[in-house]
């Protein structure tokens, strides 16, 4: 249980950066395309995507710690000749 | 290293040894010659050393040899030239050992049955003695020889021949031709005993019957042998005599008819002298021829006088010597001293006959020498009558032819004339005393007749007699003979009846002898298989006996041996149990670092199998935690490693529980295990206040525990933690109750292995 713990650190933390640094991104192109331009720099847009990742990111930690009996299940691709 | 060196001497030469050339381990040594010194006195030490080692290894055999002849034996086959060595040294091989062999059986020689043999023997003997004798004698009168002699003499010897036994005449004419004259008796015996032998062993059932006879016949033969002896002399005198009279009797009727017929011839030759009135010469020679054959005459009426005075005499003997003979008494003579009298009788006739003859011829020539004389006599007369009338004529007829004169001749015829009436005169006188000389002359003749009739009559008479008597004692011999044959057949039958009588009788006398025999032998036996019945029983029972005993010792043995076996199987089971729970004991022990214990698994089985059948450690066995059984425990160290771990972690969030548990009361949870100093270590109390049951301090708790090693009172305190730090040690604590629970378990395992086998295992 603990190192699910840590994993579950590890996965959060991951998973924070990953979608804050994605939304961030994905918010920056989005916005830079967009008619909101002008109050759109791209660093800060990218501050804007990055922090309203992290914040879904701490929501998700926050939810994945608070239901910890929620398995995350992996998909495992089965050979199919391999039985 | 001696046998090494020879070998390398040996087989190899002297140069591979020295040039070390050899590759082979025993060249090894040879090398160490060669790095000893220089190639030279390296050769010769080498040659000594071979030659000493050669004549130790030769000596050491040959005394070795001498010692044991086996392996002197050996040797010789091995090499080729050993044994003449041997013999030059040591000396010959000894002797074999004499086995002795058992002795032949002394051959047992085949009984010979020689009596019957021997009796036929002992009457064939004297029978062709008696043959060849009589054959002897038989050839000289064979020539001129009266009918009867020879067949008297023959069948003389068949009637001994049909005297012997029938017995005789299965043997073979060979037997007859074996036996010659002169040849030893003895051989004839051995011969014959052979023949008979064999035959014998041939014909051996009808020998019984012949046997029989035989013996009967051997009566007969020793008798008869006896008197066969006297008998064989008698006759060989008998015929001796016999063959004596009979020559002296041809003698002297030879004799006989050669005076007779010199009798004759003069007769014959007087009459011619008498009626030949022929020349003087002539004349003269007739009558010396007339000399001589009167001389002749007397010689041969001599001669036959002499030859019948020797021929009656020898016959004289010969009545004699019969009369001797029958007096003796032999009756199997008989026929022979009858034959002996026939033939006595025939030579008395024939020589009377002959005598008859020449006598009878005599008489007529007497008759013809008076006449002879009277003519002479007359002519003498006339002669002188003549020569007185006229003296001067000469007597002599020659000069009678023509000389004469008439006066002469006158007177002649004067004298004639008176001649003639005188010779008339005396005829008328003879005529008128003709009949008185007649009937004087008649008178005389019949006297003389009569004498010799009577003569005559006489011997015919006597001749007749003795003819008849002989007959007559032929007569009696043949019925003698014909009656004794018939006894003999009649005592024949007899013999062959008695035969059979003892053939039956000896045959009765053996069933009854078989039968007690059979019922002895029967009885015996009986007696034996009662008594080996006995003993047989005996046996059985004393078998039996032990057999029972062996049998109750066997079983209490096996009894023993089964109680033992199943308390060894206890203590079998109870060891292997133990073992088990060792070896389960020791893979708890397998736990390497962080890596659980193997599978506990096959130990667990093994556990179970070795426990099967008892109740107690078949559910302990199966009490072991599945977990362990598949995945194996983790050992205390890391536990205790682990712990620590948690440890940290657990107070990193010893403030979330289930109400607080946003990220940032994580932040805070953090914070507050990075402020927060307890004692590391704590001493946990004996009773627990809930004041206790804060996470830090429980914590403490249970690392002191850990410390102490006491990971039971550690899982518990871990126990008590609630929230968040609970389930962040719980797989901890899981892994912890596993391990405790499986120790729990070996615990007890082995410590009800250990009472088990306690139980089991027998102080010595």
């Amino acid at each position: 249980m603990a190192e699910e713990h840590g994993r579950k650190w590890d996965r959060c933390l991951a998973d924070s950066a990953r979608t804050g640094f994605g939304v961030g991104v994905v918010f920056s192109r989005v916005s830079f395309h967009t008619r909101i331009a002008s109050l759109c720099r791209p660093n800060v847009a990218r501050c804007v995507g990055s922090g309203m990742g992290l914040g879904m990111g701490y929501s998700n930690c926050q939810h994945d710690f608070r239901s910890p009996y929620l398995l995350h299940g992996h998909m495992v691709k089965v050979d199919q000749f391999s039985w | 290293g001696m046998d090494v060196k020879r070998i390398c001497f040996t087989s190899l030469s002297l140069q591979k040894c020295l040039c070390g050339n050899g590759a082979a381990q025993p060249m090894q040594s040879c090398r160490r010659y060669t790095s000893a010194g220089d190639s030279g006195s390296v050769a010769g030490k080498i040659v000594a050393a071979s030659l000493l080692t050669v004549g130790g290894g030769v000596g050491g055999t040959i005394l070795y040899a001498k010692w044991d002849p086996k392996f002197r034996a050996a040797v010789e086959k091995g090499v080729p030239y050993s044994d003449q060595l041997f013999e030059m040294t040591i000396g010959p091989p000894p002797p074999p050992p004499v086995i002795p062999l058992p002795k032949k059986p002394v051959k047992v020689e085949p009984l010979q049955i020689s009596s019957v043999s021997e009796a036929s023997k002992d009457s064939k003997q004297p029978q062709q003695m008696k043959e060849k004798k009589v054959a002897k004698e038989e050839k000289p009168p064979v020539q001129q020889e009266a009918p009867p002699l020879p067949q008297t003499i023959e069948g003389e010897n068949t009637v001994v021949l049909l005297f012997s036994s029938e017995f005789m005449q299965r043997f073979s004419s060979v037997q007859w031709s074996h036996a010659h004259v002169g040849v030893s008796t003895a051989e004839e015996c051995k011969e014959c005993e052979h023949e008979a032998h064999a035959h014998v062993v041939k014909e051996r059932p009808e020998e019984v019957v012949s046997a029989r006879l035989a013996a009967q016949d051997r009566c007969f033969n020793a008798m008869l042998h006896q008197t066969e002896h006297v008998k064989f002399l008698k006759t060989t005198f008998l015929d001796d005599t016999l063959g004596s009279s009979a020559k002296l009797t041809l003698q002297a009727i030879g004799a006989q008819e050669a005076a007779l017929s010199a009798i004759a011839n003069h007769t014959s030759k007087l009459k011619e002298a008498m009626d030949a009135e022929g020349p003087s010469d002539k004349t003269s020679a007739q009558w010396r021829s007339l000399e001589d054959a009167l001389n002749e005459r007397s010689r041969a009426a001599d001669e036959a006088g002499a030859a019948l005075l020797k021929a009656k005499e020898e016959l004289e003997k010969l009545r004699k010597v019969i009369n001797a003979a029958k007096d003796s008494k032999i009756d199997a003579a008989r026929p022979q001293i009858l034959a002996a009298e026939e033939n006595l009788h025939s030579m008395v006739v024939d020589l009377d006959r002959a005598v008859g003859k020449v006598q009878t011829a005599q008489m007529e020539a007497k008759i013809v020498s008076q006449y002879s004389e009277l003519v002479n006599e007359a002519k003498a007369q006339f002669q002188k009558e003549l020569d007185s009338i006229t003296p001067e004529i000469q007597a002599n007829w020659k000069g009678l032819t023509g000389k004469l004169s008439p006066d002469d001749l006158n007177s002649l015829i004067a004298h004639a004339h008176r001649r003639i009436d005188q010779l008339n005169r005396e005829l008328a006188e003879q005529r008128v005393r003709e009949q008185i000389h007649i009937e004087a002359a008649l008178d005389q003749q019949r006297l003389e007749n009569q004498k010799t009739l009577d003569k005559a009559v006489g011997t015919a008479i006597s001749h007749s007699r003795e003819q008849m008597r002989l007959e007559q004692e032929k007569k009696i011999e043949d019925v003698r003979e014909v009656m004794e044959a018939e006894m003999r057949t009649q005592l024949r039958r007899q013999a062959a009846a008695h035969t059979d009588h003892l053939r039956d009788v000896l045959k009765v006398q053996e069933q009854e002898l078989r039968a007690e025999a059979q019922e002895v032998l029967s009885s015996k036996l009986m007696e034996q298989e009662t008594n080996y019945r006995r003993v047989t029983q005996d046996q059985l029972d004393a078998f039996t006996l032990d057999m029972n005993a062996a049998y109750a010792r066997l079983k209490g043995i096996e009894e023993a041996i089964d109680s033992h076996v199943v308390a060894e199987e206890e203590a079998r089971k109870a060891h292997q149990l133990w073992l088990s729970v060792e070896a389960l004991t020791y893979s708890l022990k397998t736990a390497v670092a962080d890596s659980p214990t193997e599978p506990l698994e096959t130990a667990a089985k093994a556990v179970r199998e070795s426990c099967a059948d008892n109740e107690f450690a078949v559910a302990l066995a199966s009490a072991l935690p599945e977990e362990s059984l598949s995945r194996g425990i983790y050992s205390e160290a890391s536990l205790r490693a682990r712990f620590y771990q948690i440890r940290g972690l657990v107070r990193r969030v010893a403030m979330i529980n289930e109400t607080r548990n946003s990220l940032y009361q994580y932040f805070l949870s953090y914070l507050q295990s990075v402020l927060l100093f307890e004692p590391e270590q704590l001493a946990p109390p004996t009773k627990l206040k809930p004041e206790d049951l804060d996470t830090f301090k429980l914590l403490s708790y249970a690392t002191y525990s850990i410390e102490r090693g006491d990971l039971e009172l550690a899982a518990k305190f871990i126990n008590q933690l609630t929230g968040e730090p609970r389930r962040v040690a719980q797989d901890w604590l899981k892994e912890a109750r596993l391990t405790l629970e499986t120790r729990q378990v070996v615990n007890l395992l082995s410590a009800y292995a250990n009472a088990v086998g306690l139980g089991t295992t027998q102080a010595p």
